[in-house]
């Protein structure tokens, strides 16, 4: 992913977009080359354990997500309703049914491979488990299922973490060893893990120089370019690692010079109002849902979506002396699998610790697994945090659900709501 | 004829008058009675032999109709979510369920799951746990998380004020809840080998019911039930159609649906509605460590369902089962407005019953949904179509 407005592109942009390309390249050539590769979702995904066997993973969340951005959804999500997948579920699935009866096109406009292997990690999202069960039936591929139990207390038990290692070691990587023709490589996965953990060093320092006033990234549009490469195809190499370090030193540098973050139109000059988002972002009109609070100079300063790959910030790192007690902790513990009462602490956490003025809350039709609770969320994060909630609706990847006009209204008047509270306060 | 005043109507009755309370006042009376403990259960199953054997009742909780008022119930779901939650809210806040102990919410989907967040902060006082299920299958992986997750649930109850796990106590519980198991296995039976004898939804009614008073009571009931319907000789077939009816496993759909499919020329001979007494398909061994019993009843016995992850055979399969012993003709596709197990599911059953053949049809309801008059249309067409190529 990059962001594509810069003329003067940043060093980790062009790495990640050289990451990216290259890629693609190996899947469009996996046909001929003989490249394995393996279907898996963002949250709990097993990248280092993929990679240890030389599979290429392929993520088809953010397949969809990219459709979207390039305004393909609304004719993948035609196809595959007009097949009768119902208006009612999740709008990745359909746009990812609607690329591939289109011919498997990906982000880069390279055609994608069929799955060698579908890696259902069943974590945070009961549509994963259906999502796979359609791709089979489309693809006759198959299944490795991980099934990774929900944590309603917010802790992991022994039993959770015994339940999903066990299923490591007796199904997944047996299945891996199939796919790929080669053995169980502990050492070499220890070796990814190692790099996860820098890399995630660096993220967890991204996220939190938001933390600065003028906070120096956007903590939610922006930051989606920045658990990029380790949501995806990256985490647990020596190109992840690159990122970072060069992400890292980019951002010192807007910090050392006092500037806020970049958008698409260039950065923000005065951070008006420091917000925490909750919920992923709408992708169809993403720049223009981001030049909405860019206008107002509103700046997130933390976010729960940039958490579904892993909740870093929280303390948790890949930890190459446990290689598979640490993936299953690492799948235990993304955002979606979280409870609410955890999830609802996190978000008070965060305006608390980046000293937010308030919080958004963007619900997304798709999505039962953030959604069916948020309302709830929205008056708990109010009376613990003392900050005021905002809650708009769209979706992820369907424009029918997009209200521009709607969704601005909304907005405006949550700043000047925020706006009108700092004067009180001030008075 | 008219079954009017008649015991055959009382029993419906009773049943319906248990299904239309919402302040559960036979749970009120029991706990009176007993001083036992009540915790209530979301769809769709839970082993509700650990808590009988504990001395606690199990409840199921199935949502709400049209007549409950969601006054609160709204504020904490968006539009774009299905209607049980809702109005699950609503009796909890209301006060309705003020007699439960505790609720359990098994993991059959992220709406239930995040449900219990919700009540967890709502209702500090009270017990409330979410009970995760294995999708895996085998007896040494997904086995052994699921007998932790029972060995907690029994334990969490006795922290509650239950009686302390006792084997034998849950042995002789097994045996009361295979007898109701069996009961409604063979009035299910019945229903598919004389459907006029069996109008589902008089079924339906005596199911609700049965998810709401203890065990004995209900087996009891269903025992009647069959008795007294042998009795009437004013059930006589009539030229409908037999359709099954699939998606309907968690928020139910208001006994007013029931009525319509049947008034409009379906025979239901079989259906997903209340599963809880059905979800283990056989009699559980009573003999042996009876905890672990229930574990590889859970693991190999269950119905399949869009809530399991099945990987093995061909998708679709165990509804093809169902059609062919129930002698379908047809499957109506009911499933709750936004429910995702059961519309993400949907086109992959639908692609079964048309690779065997089958006709079918869909449409969606919401628990309080009050109008049916183009479900009435939809179905009665699909009743006469089925009836016309039956004729040729
Ligand atoms: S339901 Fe939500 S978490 Fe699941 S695939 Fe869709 S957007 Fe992702
Ligand atoms: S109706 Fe469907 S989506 Fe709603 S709670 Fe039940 S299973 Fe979940």
């Amino acid at each position: 992913m990059t962001i594509p407005t810069k003329s003067q592109k940043d060093d980790s942009q062009l790495r990640q977009k050289t990451m990216i390309a290259r890629h693609f390249d190996r899947l469009a050539a996996a046909p001929e080359t003989g490249e394995k590769n393996v279907y898996t979702f963002v949250p709990g995904n097993l990248t280092e354990l993929l990679l240890s066997f030389d599979l290429l993973p392929v993520l088809p969340e953010i397949n969809s997500l990219q459709s979207a951005m390039r305004g393909k959804t609304a004719e993948y999500i035609s196809i595959a309703e007009k097949l009768g997948h119902s208006e009612d579920v999740c709008t990745y699935v359909k746009s990812d049914i609607g690329m591939m009866k289109s011919g498997n096109i990906g982000p880069t406009g390279q055609r994608l491979p069929n799955p060698d292997l579908l890696l259902l990690s069943y974590t945070g999202c009961f549509t994963f488990l259906k999502w796979f069960e359609l791709l089979r039936e489309e693809y006759h591929a198959p299944v490795a299922m991980l099934h990774v139990p929900y944590q309603p207390d917010g802790r992991i038990t022994p039993a959770m973490r015994d339940y999903v290692v066990k299923q490591l070691k007796d199904d997944i990587i047996p299945a891996l060893e199939r796919i790929s023709g080669r053995a169980y490589d502990e050492d070499k996965l220890r070796e990814h893990l190692k790099l996860s953990a820098q890399a995630e060093d660096d993220l967890v320092w991204v996220l939190q120089s938001a933390k600065h006033k003028p906070s120096p990234i956007d903590a939610y549009f922006g930051a989606v370019y920045y658990v990029g490469p380790i949501f995806s195809a990256f985490r647990g190499t020596e190109g992840a690692v690159a990122y970072y370090q060069a992400l890292r030193a980019e951002i010192a540098e807007r910090i050392r010079e006092g500037k806020g973050p970049v958008t698409p139109d260039g950065d923000i000059e005065k951070e008006r109002f420091r917000v925490v988002v909750e919920g992923p972002p709408n992708w169809t009109s993403f720049r223009q849902f981001w030049k909405m609070f860019a206008d107002e100079g509103a700046v997130a300063v933390a976010s729960t979506y940039t958490k579904v790959g892993g909740v870093y910030d929280a303390g948790f790192r890949h930890d190459p002396s446990r290689p598979l007690e640490s993936l299953a902790e690492y799948c235990l513990g993304c955002y979606t699998n979280l409870g609410l009462p955890t999830r609802i602490e996190m978000l008070a956490q965060y305006v608390r610790d980046y000293e937010a003025d308030g919080f958004l809350i963007n619900s997304v039709k798709s999505c039962n697994s953030f959604s069916a609770g948020q309302l709830h969320i929205l008056r708990e994060v109010e009376k613990r945090s003392g900050k005021p909630g905002g809650f708009i609706e769209s979706d992820l990847v369907d424009p029918r659900y997009f209200s521009a006009a709607n969704i601005k209204n909304r907005l405006e008047s949550y700043f000047q709501m925020l706006e009108q509270k700092r004067l009180g306060g001030a008075a | 004829m008219s079954t009017e005043g008649t015991p055959l109507s009382a029993l419906v009755e009773r049943a319906d008058a248990i299904y239309r309370d919402y302040s559960l006042a036979t749970v009120r009376d029991w706990k009176a009675r007993t001083g036992g403990l009540a915790v209530g259960f979301m769809p769709i199953y839970v082993p509700c032999e650990i808590l009988h054997a504990q001395g606690v009742l199990p409840v199921g909780l199935m949502g709400a109709r049209d007549d409950l008022e969601i006054i609160k119930g709204d504020a904490y779901y968006q539009s774009y979510i299905c209607h049980i939650p809702r109005s699950t809210i609503e009796l909890g806040l209301s006060g309705r369920l003020d007699c439960l102990d505790g609720v359990l919410f098994p993991a059959i989907c992220d709406v239930i799951r995040n449900l219990s967040g919700m009540w967890q902060m709502l209702f500090p006082d009270k017990l409330v746990r979410y009970l995760d299920v294995p999708q895996n299958f085998e007896p040494e992986i997904g086995g052994r998380f699921y007998r932790h997750e029972l060995d907690e649930l029994a334990r969490s109850l006795t922290e509650r004020g239950a009686r302390p796990y006792d084997a034998e106590a849950l042995r002789a519980s097994i045996g009361l809840y295979n007898a109701l198991r069996r009961e409604v296995r063979e009035l299910y039976a019945l229903r598919q080998r004389e459907p006029w004898k069996v109008p589902t939804s008089e079924l339906y009614l005596l199911l609700r019911a049965s998810v709401v008073i203890p065990v004995q009571d209900a087996t009891q009931m269903f025992r009647e039930y069959r008795a007294l319907i042998a009795e009437d000789a004013s059930r006589v077939p009539l030229d409908q159609a037999r359709v099954m009816l699939t998606g309907s496993f968690c928020e139910q759909p208001p006994i007013g649906l029931i009525r319509t499919l049947e008034r409009a020329g379906c025979y239901i001979v079989d259906d997903d509605f209340v599963q809880v007494h059905r979800w283990i398909q056989s009699d559980i061994p009573t003999d042996g460590d009876p905890m672990q019993q229930l574990v590889m009843a859970f693991l190999q016995d269950a119905m399949a369902s869009p809530t399991r992850y099945i990987d093995k055979g061909e998708k679709g399969a165990d509804l093809i089962l169902r059609i062919r012993r129930s002698q379908a003709e047809g499957v109506l596709f009911c499933a709750p407005s936004f429910c995702d197990p059961a519309l993400l599911d949907q086109p992959m059953a639908v692609r079964a019953v048309e690779r065997h053949g089958v006709p079918w049809t869909a449409f969606k309801y919401s628990e309080n949904t009050g109008q049916f008059q183009v479900i009435r249309e939809q179905a009665g067409t699909f009743a006469d179509s089925i009836k016309l190529w039956s004729a040729v």
